[in-house]
């Protein structure tokens, strides 16, 4: 298993230097760099700069140098020194922007992961065992269109559904009163009136899939020999299902964490935009549209890194919860 | 050898000998089925017909085909231009097509039409309000003619599907946006681009896919390796922030129609490593099926092992699988275009629509620039979903 | 004669434990109800063994299952009794019961157990073996889980399983097929149960397996005072386990009674057939044997191949043999077998000569023309003259015919990368080459899902023909079929190199469908030929000791000389 683990993550090396280009071309894809942006910024607001400290920046960032030697400064600066480079639009170090909105990309994730997985495990179950019941066509339909309506759709809908009939305003984290707020009850149950509905419209896809994976799984799996051994056993129905097809059905619902929280991600990137949350959205799509490409570099960067870290995971839980993977 | 006789008391008593059957017994759900009558059937008939007896996939299927009509003939189904903007009817909320008008005698008579409108000025902050007046009767026709185009950018013409008869009545039966442009109209021309991004996303996605997959395929080793490894780091992504990274590189100077290419490439960028991976997980399973190891016994060579053999096996499947892979890219675009770094204003798409929806206050007081254009795409998308799923059942017509 | 038969066949005293009566079973398919069992009727009694034998679709195994009401939800019981009785006589109707309700969930596992074919998949990956043995002690004999451990123990070491206390805790695919099945075995027996279900329990596992496993319940059964219901397409093992017979054939049971009478004096046309085939292959087809003087067409020199890997220094990790300095030679007009269990590589051995799987060492040398040619340095023109005249039969009826192609174009398929051949000439020769294998010419434009297995097999055949071939390498070509269509197929198959001068190369784990097709047999074990003779010498006088353990261990089809049950074990 120790040996698995270092495995899987030495694996994980060559999968994190590639997201690392994907995101250093990202940065490097807008014509120009950021000096000339700064350049064209301060020309706006009339101010100019001398060419012996437009020399002297262009050194210091190595602007000059060829692109690998620039790649290696800029990812060597984040691996050793946690230097993400330079914010212009806001005027500071990129890495004092982003933790505390990626600290909220995370944790909308994982709340969202957790409703996705706490929703389909029994829809799914129950689809697969009462196949072409009237829930299970129910559920099969809501599953459908969960997996037809994009997120931002979604969001949009349900801003307006709450906005026209409950005349309540959804957009942020928190109401007015609450945002600078020290933590307390209220603010908590403030919060969780806000959570619902991105973790809903980030979840509806995901869990629309599960279920649909899971059932699928779980009735090929109902039809396997050591089903019917189980039964001949003698074990109720329940027991039978629950100790037999759902522990093997349960593998890719473990191993769906590899898919599904990219996608999760990707939902709490567009769903905040809509509905102005304070993750690393609407300020990654900021950065974007103002070319402030170190910050929104960082970010790709970062929500890669998080994705793979999620599949680490899985694949190890995964392991755990096979033998046949932990021992090969 | 001695015959025994044996009286088997042990048995239940003794009866007749069982009768000789010829087969094994079978009885018809309804009379007149002939179980056997698929045996002639080719496998590309047992497809079709497997496709056929789901319903609901037939009918997404035709519910596709009318999205991919409603672009092709944009020009004539819409009733005006996209782009006509009209400031007097701002916000102008949809009218309904009345087929009868009340006669002066009482009587009713045959007059396709649709309502006109009032207007009201909110004293307070001077906005400006429409309401249907049942009173304002607007006749409207079929096959009249409208706002000149040009049909596929060839031909000349300005016959509409249907429109006022008097083309200076307001004629908007989903309404208008804050220019007064009709959404219909809108809709429809919206429907051809991303319709159409789509079918193109994924076909350069299918040739990224297949070129990669057959590299990785043929050379094996360090190619294969390099591609898997490819291939892992894209899936890894979240898609909408590589999207957005992307595309917001793309110059705001571009003309329209390069704007919309890179937004495809862009789309079908991400989107075509779960084709190649779907192909070439098919084509190394098949590559070891006997029939294929009899193909190459028999002398074939490679190209025909490949083209005759193992491809035609591959088409269904690859069929379903870019069927599904369509409403990605639809969503995708939708999605870019919505946030402002994709097709940008002069191009209608369902995304570009969309954007108008963004405002919570602009959706209040005109709901239906969110309900058409997001019902446009759910519909498609769901219709692309189910015909996907009945192509991938029916690929393996001999499952059941 | 009366005195050989076996004392268990007399008329017994008991009343039944189980008694079947009129039992029907409807299967509501989309397109068909399927009557898939019809009024079967027999009685199971303790300490004594009923065989259903039956080809595949006879119903034998929904039979079985139905009495644990364990049958698939299209399927129905159109009809019948089910009758389970105790010691006391008190008893149980169990067609009556709910599937799944607390009073059948009580029989199954704890009155009656039951094994299953595939030892493979019958068992839970993911749970170890232990964990699943006790399950069943816990359910039904009210242990603690220390007790249930003990006893989960106990029963892998009744079973024969060596370091029980360790294996317990292992995962099934650390097992070999055999130790799954000994541990199905016990789980099956951990409640002690009155009656013994089983279905198929040998069918995938290796001959000398086979008559280890059947020994192992024989005790079992002995030992316990069992009833058992065995089901089998085997002939052979029938005649070696059973006490009564019922053969089955499309739901029906068309013959039943005691062993003896059913193998001696048959009354159904149907048995008759069944036997016949059967007896058919344990005797040889009675051919000349071909002369080897002259040239073999055919050399084998030291043929061998190794498959391993290396890590990441460039060390071999592990190496295996898969065949390892093979020598053959096969004449003109020669039959010869290959015989070996699973893993023995003779699968491995035919793809080398052919060249799909590229050989390590030694060297194959052609000899059907004018001059000897070295088949393992032919160029890519030369091989595809050698693979013309050297085909290849599979085992998979299904796998080996693309589904999307005709039956003219598959068979067409050879004939048109030779090139030559166009047009009418073309069809002329397909339906040439379907008539040699006893196929209607309307065959043509049908598709291979038209066909059943054995017609597939001879259309895998014609394609092999097409070429005007001198060998056809035919491996386990007659496994995947039915006792009487394998007796058809192989008669089909003398009957062409009667015709068509051919020679071939049998690769088969069958011992008796060897001895009845082939001349000569050569025997692998562990990647080498442990023994080549006439195959009449193998299979009655076998020399060495492996080979001799391999031809004890097959079941001979008569029930007064059985054979399997006192055979001689090899220990490698």
């Amino acid at each position: 298993m120790w040996l698995y683990t270092l495995k899987r993550i030495l694996l994980m090396i060559p999968t994190m230097f590639g997201i690392s280009l994907i995101s250093f071309f990202i940065i490097q894809l807008p014509p120009g760099d950021y000096l000339t942006s700064l350049l064209a910024s301060m020309a706006d607001s009339g101010q100019t700069l001398d060419p012996v400290e437009i020399a002297r920046l262009r050194a210091t960032y190595g602007l000059d140098d060829p692109m690998i030697v620039q790649y290696f400064k800029w990812i060597s600066g984040i691996v050793f020194r946690g230097d993400f480079g330079y914010s212009f639009e806001w005027g500071r170090p990129v890495s004092e922007l982003i933790w505390e909105r990626m600290g909220s990309t995370l944790a909308i994730s994982i709340a969202a992961l957790v409703f996705v997985w706490a929703v389909s495990l029994p829809i799914g179950i129950y689809s697969a065992v009462h196949r072409h019941s009237v829930g299970d066509h129910v559920a099969t339909f809501f599953g459908f269109l969960g997996l037809a309506i994009p997120n931002f759709i979604l969001a949009l809908t349900l801003m307006y559904v709450s906005y026209r009939y409950f005349g309540q305003s959804v957009g942020g984290l928190f109401s007015p009163e609450y945002v600078g707020a020290d933590w307390s009850w209220g603010r908590v149950w403030d919060l969780m009136k806000h959570l619902w509905i991105p973790i809903i419209v980030i979840g509806t896809s995901g869990t629309a899939a599960l279920i649909r994976i899971l059932r699928a799984n779980l009735t090929d799996e109902l039809s396997k020999p050591y089903v019917t051994t189980a039964r001949a056993k003698g074990l109720s129905e329940f027991n039978v299902i629950m100790r037999y097809p759902v522990r093997i059905a349960l593998n890719p619902f473990v191993s769906a964490i590899g898919w599904v929280l990219p996608n999760l991600i990707s939902g709490v990137t567009i769903t905040a935009i809509v509905l102005n949350l304070p993750t690393a959205g609407p300020l990654l799509l900021r950065a974007l549209v103002s070319q402030d490409m170190y910050l929104a570099g960082s970010f790709i960067l970062l929500m890669g890194v998080l994705t793979l870290i999620g599949m680490l995971i899985s694949d190890l839980l995964l392991a755990v919860l096979d033998p046949r993977i932990r021992f090969t | 050898m001695t015959h025994l006789v044996h009286t088997p008391t042990e048995l239940p008593p003794d009866r007749p000998m069982a009768p000789e059957d010829t087969g094994p017994a079978i009885s018809p759900l309804r009379p007149g089925d002939d179980p056997g009558k698929i045996a002639v059937a080719s496998q590309w008939t047992l497809i079709w017909r497997k496709f056929l007896s789901n319903r609901v996939a037939v009918f997404a299927g035709i519910v596709v085909l009318a999205f991919y009509l409603i672009a092709m003939l944009a020009e004539f189904l819409a009733p005006t231009s996209p782009s006509l903007a009209r400031p007097q009817f701002t916000y102008a909320p949809p009218q309904s097509i009345g087929f009868f008008v009340p006669d002066p005698d009482g009587g009713r008579s045959w007059q396709p039409h649709v309502k006109g409108y009032t207007m009201s000025v909110d004293p307070a902050s001077l906005r400006r309000t429409f309401t249907i007046d049942d009173t304002a009767i607007i006749p409207i026709g079929f096959f009249v003619e409208g706002p000149a185009y040009r049909m596929w950018g060839l031909l000349d013409a300005n016959m509409r599907l249907m429109g006022p008869l008097d083309a200076s009545q307001p004629m908007n039966l989903l309404g208008t946006d804050a220019l007064g442009r009709d959404l219909l109209s809108r809709l429809i021309y919206g429907t051809r681009i991303s319709m159409s991004i789509g079918l193109i996303g994924v076909l350069s996605s299918l040739v990224i896919g297949v070129v990669l997959g057959a590299l990785s395929g043929y050379f094996g080793g360090w190619t294969d390796l390099v591609i898997q490894r490819i291939i892992e780091v894209i899936s890894a992504m979240p898609t909408i922030p590589l999207w957005l990274g992307l595309a917001a590189a793309v110059p705001v100077a571009w003309s329209p129609v390069t704007v919309y290419f890179m937004v495809t490439l862009i789309v079908s960028l991400l989107a075509w490593t779960g084709l190649a991976r779907e192909v070439r997980g098919r084509f190394l399973a098949l590559r070891h099926e006997d029939f294929v190891t009899a193909a190459i016994l028999d002398g074939s060579s490679r190209a025909r092992v490949i083209f005759r053999h193992i491809l035609p096996s591959l088409t269904s499947h690859i069929l379903a699988v870019v069927t599904l892979a369509i409403p990605t890219m639809i969503v995708a675009e939708t999605a870019l275009s919505f946030l402002g770094v994709g097709l940008k204003a002069p191009v209608v798409s369902w995304g570009v629509l969309l954007q108008d929806a963004q405002n919570i206050r602009a959706v209040s007081t005109a709901p239906w620039l969110l309900i058409w254009p997001s019902g446009a795409v759910v519909l498609a998308v769901l219709a692309f979903n189910f015909l996907g799923d009945g192509m991938r059942d029916a690929a393996d017509p001999y499952e059941t | 004669m009366t005195q050989h038969t076996p004392p268990a066949a007399g008329q017994p005293v008991t009343t039944p434990i189980l008694s079947v009566r009129d039992l029907s079973i409807d299967f509501h398919l989309r397109s068909h109800i399927l009557h898939a069992v019809r009024d079967v009727s027999f009685d199971l009694h303790s300490g004594r063994t009923l065989c259903l034998v039956g080809e595949s679709g006879s119903g034998k195994s929904v039979t079985a299952r139905a009495l644990l009401r364990l049958i698939d939800p299209q399927a129905r019981v159109a009809g019948g009794t089910i009758t389970l009785r105790d010691e006391t006589g008190a008893e149980l109707r169990l067609d009556g019961m709910a599937p799944n309700s607390r009073e059948i969930r009580a029989v199954r596992g704890g009155r009656i157990g039951l094994i299953f074919q595939e030892p493979m998949s019958s068992l839970s990956p993911v749970r170890t073996i232990g964990t699943q043995i006790a399950e069943a002690l816990l359910l039904h004999r009210r242990m603690t889980k220390p007790e249930a451990k003990a006893e989960t123990v106990n029963l892998l070491r009744q079973v024969e399983i060596a370091n029980p206390e360790r294996m317990a805790d292992r995962y099934t695919f650390e097992f070999s097929g055999g130790m799954r099945q000994r541990a199905m075995i016990a789980m099956a027996l951990a409640c002690d149960p009155d009656i013994l279900i089983a279905d198929e329990p040998t069918t995938a596992l290796d001959v000398t397996t086979q008559a280890e496993i059947m020994d192992l319940i024989a005790r079992l059964q002995r030992e316990r005072g069992m009833a058992m219901l065995m089901i089998t397409h085997d002939l052979g093992l029938v005649a070696e386990v059973a006490d009564a017979v019922a053969v089955m054939r499309w739901g029906r049971i068309v013959e039943q009674g005691p062993v003896d009478q059913i193998f001696h004096a048959p009354h159904h046309p149907y048995t008759r057939r069944l036997l016949e085939a059967t007896l058919k292959l344990d005797s040889s087809a009675k051919r000349e044997a071909p002369r080897m003087d002259g040239t073999p067409l055919l050399s084998v020199r030291g043929l061998g191949k190794g498959f391993g890997a290396v890590n990441w220094r460039g060390r071999q990790t592990f190496a295996i043999k898969a065949v390892d300095q093979v020598n053959l030679d096969l004449w003109p007009g020669e039959n010869l077998g290959i015989v070996g269990e699973s893993g023995s590589g003779k699968t491995t051995l035919g793809r080398m000569l052919l060249r799909i799987i590229e050989p390590s060492t030694g060297s194959i040398r052609w000899q059907g023309d004018a001059a000897p040619a070295e088949v393992t340095i032919m160029n890519r023109p030369d091989l595809a003259r050698y693979r013309s005249a050297v085909r290849l039969v599979f085992q998979d009826p299904y796998a080996s015919l693309n589904p999307r192609m005709t039956v003219k174009q598959v068979i067409a398929d050879p004939l048109v990368v030779a090139g030559g051949l166009k047009g009418a000439a073309l069809d002329a020769r397909i339906a040439e080459l379907l008539e040699l294998v006893g196929l209607d010419r309307s065959a043509m434009e049908r598709y291979p899902h038209a066909f059943s297995g054995g017609q597939r097999q001879r259309i895998g055949i014609a394609r092999a023909l097409a070429l005007n071939p001198r060998i056809i390498i035919a491996d386990e070509a007659t496994s995947a079929l039915d006792v009487s269509i394998r007796a058809q197929v192989l008669d089909l198959l003398l009957d062409l190199q009667r015709r068509l001068d051919l020679s071939f190369i049998f690769i088969a784990h069958d011992i008796s469908v060897v001895r009845y097709f082939c001349d000569r047999v050569a025997v692998m074990h562990r990647g080498r030929v442990v023994e080549t003779g006439s195959a009449d010498d193998i299979c009655t006088r076998p020399r060495e000791p492996y080979t001799q353990s391999l031809i004890s261990a097959v079941p001979n089809p008569d029930p007064r000389n059985r054979r399997m049950l006192h055979r001689t074990r090899f220990r490698a």
